[in-house]
């Protein structure tokens, strides 16, 4: 049933809820996936630090751990400016990651494997940092696009590139991810497919079909390095893009 | 190739990539808004102060430990320095009191050695000048004694007892020879 190694992206309606302007706003096994990151993340983050244990639980060592890793990766990143924006950086960063390695649990749902999704969070992040950009530095934020010590007769070349390469983040930001998490996915599917189709091949295909069966074992491993890798990478990409914000001089 | 084709095509009708399906992407916005939204006001008003908490209360109470320990250890410190201080002075008073002692009982033993050989020489200042009389008395007694023995010597050979003042004259002349 599984076979066709597209069908785990496919958006299934549970509940239509409303439409509005054409549009169905509907609650989809996707939301469910959303909905169980806060839960999972809020579980760890909020339940296990409870206690407020001096010395700490497994759980509660894993929040902190995780909290330090976020707070060190934004403070080297942006300064101690930036650690405004740790909430920030968090929540995108244990969304991310929560989507992640949720998605990698067979037959569940990749909510990050959905370009919209992506997509919307590094807009958001682009955003943030416009807005911030120029609430802060006012129209000094342009010399983002001026790069220091460049002599002034490569300006009408280097500008545009620069301002080209800044509106380009949110694709590569968002596009990253996403194609990671897709095409992950799509080859454990395929490999695990291959073991299902010769396994119903008679005797001989029971045998052959140890080969893909070792190869999803691998691929599982090198899944899971890429999920908690392109959540990192989604989080620095987004401490990096902040301190542009923060320090828009080069 | 009837089965690939088969395959790429998704179950639910839609003939385009699941997540190119403009049609759902209103509901993803949504959901993914609305928990967002929820786990950022979770994360930023309980679950980040908390844990900044636990933190900030562990390193305060970790250096709060070491300074208690250093203030410990400055003590005990100052403990072993005062023992070893007392125990210094009380060598040192011991070592002052053996020497006054040794000095006291240094100088008693010569008064006594003073007052001894005074007392010795004393004695033998007394011991020699009752030799020297005795021995002048006895040296008065010699012509005495010889002018009696000589008289009687005298009376032995001749039988008659010679006058005293011949006996005095002849001892006299063997004095004088």
């Amino acid at each position: 049933m599984h076979l066709d190694p597209i069908e785990q992206f496919q958006i299934k309606n549970i509940w239509p809820m409303l439409s509005m302007g054409g549009h169905q706003i509907a609650f989809t096994n996707s939301a469910v996936y959303m909905l169980l990151i806060v839960v999972l993340v809020s579980l760890l983050f909020i339940g296990a630090t409870a206690p407020r244990a001096i010395v700490p639980g497994r759980l509660q060592a894993t929040a902190e751990v995780i909290y330090e890793f976020t707070a060190t990766t934004l403070r080297s990143s942006t300064g101690p400016e930036g650690m405004k924006f740790l909430p920030f950086v968090f929540t995108l960063f244990m969304f991310v990651l929560a989507a992640n390695l949720i998605g990698l649990i067979p037959f569940s749902f990749s909510v990050t494997s959905q370009l919209i999704v992506t997509a919307t969070l590094a807009l958001l992040v682009f955003f943030i940092v416009v807005i911030f950009g120029f609430w802060k530095n006012g129209l000094h934020f342009l010399k983002l696009f001026v790069p220091s010590g460049v002599p002034w007769v490569f300006l009408p070349l280097i500008v545009p590139i620069e301002i080209l390469s800044f509106v380009s983040r949110p694709v590569s930001h968002s596009v990253r991810l996403f194609a990671n998490m897709l095409a992950g996915h799509i080859t454990l599917q395929v490999f695990a497919g291959f073991i299902i189709m010769l396994a119903g091949a008679g005797v001989l295909g029971i045998f052959g079909a140890v080969l893909p069966f070792v190869m999803v074992v691998i691929l599982f491993a090198l899944e899971l390095l890429v999920a908690l890798l392109q959540a990192y990478v989604f989080a620095i990409l987004t401490c990096i893009y902040l301190n542009d914000a923060i320090h828009p001089g080069h | 190739m009837a089965a690939p084709t088969a395959h790429t095509e998704a179950p639910a009708g839609h003939n385009s990539f699941p997540p190119f399906q403009t049609e759902n992407f209103p509901s993803q916005l949504v959901w993914l808004t609305l928990t967002f939204v929820l786990l950022y006001v979770l994360m930023a008003k309980v679950a980040l102060p908390r844990v900044g908490s636990i933190l900030a209360e562990r390193s305060k109470r970790i250096a709060d430990d070491i300074a208690a320990a250093q203030q410990f250890k400055e003590r005990s410190d100052a403990a072993h320095a005062a023992y070893e201080k007392a125990l210094a002075d009380a060598r040192a008073r011991a070592q002052a009191i053996a020497n006054e002692t040794r000095e006291q009982q240094a100088a008693a033993a010569e008064q006594t050695n003073k007052s001894l050989e005074a007392e010795l020489h004393r004695r033998l200042a007394a011991a020699e000048q009752s030799i020297a009389a005795t021995r002048t008395a006895a040296m008065g007694n010699v012509g005495a004694i010889a002018a009696d023995t000589a008289a009687a010597i005298v009376e032995r050979l001749i039988g008659k007892t010679p006058a005293p003042h011949e006996v005095a004259a002849a001892l006299g002349d063997a004095g004088k020879s």
